[in-house]
């Protein structure tokens, strides 16, 4: 390996930088295409129901479908706003 | 029985029809009968690659219709007489592949040939579907770059849902990689993704590593399989690849820089 090369590695690659890159992409491309079709349409139709009752926007609720080997768990994450606000 | 293989890679020009042409050479040369069907429909080059453009008559959405039969469509391989291809339509669209068409012409295939390798075209519609449906085995052609790894994952995905195994709660196809253009040399360097980062995102059984080969253009220039060029390092690659294919157990090859210091200097190739 020449000195050129030396200080070219000592750098971050282009191909870590890559693989990085692809890493979180793919890890998150794998988790939402297997999510079932439903849950988009879900999450819209229980907004709606909290907003009647309580005065949440939309990123204020998260919906997640975790499978391990026997069991789904449907996970609801909703953020209520600061009640001295209201 | 057959054994149904589709080449894919949901990327175009990553080398699945250079593929297709070469491993089933290479399982007719090692002595099974096979044939080899193009699905892109309407641009067709499978043809072109196998250098048998010039005797294209019949196609198979003509078979699809009834209005050639099996035997008239298939091309018998200039080189190998247990090859044989079956070409795709270049006029007509790709929705005239229909599932129970192509159901019907693997199933009279599977009566007379071992293998049966479908070329699926890039892309995830309905010429891809359908090379994937019936697979039994499934070769992913993948090069060392972001976007064809990104799209192999996604293919992968499709693989395990949207097959007819899957569909039957069969046995999984089985997956196999392909990883082709590869250049040690830039690996080395850093520049390129190694074959262990891409086995840490994709991890899958590893069938062979295709180098970057100057031969490959020279072969399909010339309208003959790469893997009849012995000499060539992708054309060795490819007889490896379907010997591992077949249950030899033959050490991998081309995946480290061998390039000495003073070549490397010299400019030596």
């Amino acid at each position: 390996m020449s000195l050129l090369d030396y200080f070219r590695t000592s750098k971050t690659s282009s191909a870590s930088l890559a693989k990085e890159r692809l890493q979180i992409l793919v890890a998150y491309e794998r988790s939402s295409s297997n999510q079932p079709s439903y849950l988009p349409q879900l999450q819209k139709e229980l907004l709606v129901v909290i907003q009647k009752y309580v005065h949440i926007n939309q990123d204020a609720m998260t919906i997640n479908l975790e499978q391990s080997d026997n069991r789904e768990t449907l996970e609801l994450n909703i953020v209520l706003p600061d009640p001295h606000r209201v | 029985m057959a054994r149904i293989i589709v080449v894919t890679s949901g990327k175009g020009g990553v080398g699945k029809t250079t593929t297709s042409a070469a491993i089933s050479m290479g399982l007719a040369k090692k002595g099974h009968k096979t044939v080899v069907i193009d699905f892109d429909v309407g641009l067709r080059n499978l043809d072109l690659i196998m250098g048998c453009e010039r005797r294209v008559v019949y196609d198979i959405i003509n078979v699809i219709n009834g209005e050639a039969s099996l035997n008239q469509a298939l091309i018998r391989d200039k080189n190998c007489n247990l090859l044989s291809i079956l070409p795709a339509s270049q006029t007509r669209n790709k929705d005239a592949l229909t599932q129970e068409g192509v159901g019907k012409i693997l199933e009279e295939l599977s009566k007379d040939f071992k293998y049966i390798v479908c070329d699926s075209p890039a892309g995830i519609e309905q010429g891809a579907h359908l090379a994937m449906y019936f697979a039994d085995d499934a070769f992913i052609v993948t090069n060392p770059e972001v976007s064809s790894v990104r799209d192999s994952d996604r293919i992968l995905g499709l693989l395990s849902s949207k097959s007819r195994r899957a569909e039957r709660n069969e046995e999984p196809i089985k997956e196999f990689l392909l990883l082709s253009r590869y250049s040690p040399e830039r690996v080395k360097s850093g520049e390129m993704l190694s074959l262990d980062d891409v086995q840490e995102i994709l991890s899958l059984h590893l069938l062979g590593v295709i180098p970057e080969s100057k031969s490959v253009l020279t072969a399909s220039n010339s309208g003959t399989p790469v893997i009849l060029d012995e000499k060539s390092d992708a054309g060795q690659a490819y007889s490896d690849i379907v010997a591992r294919y077949l249950g030899e157990n033959r050490p991998h090859r081309f995946i480290d820089d061998k390039t000495g210091f003073f070549r490397k200097l010299f400019g030596g190739k």
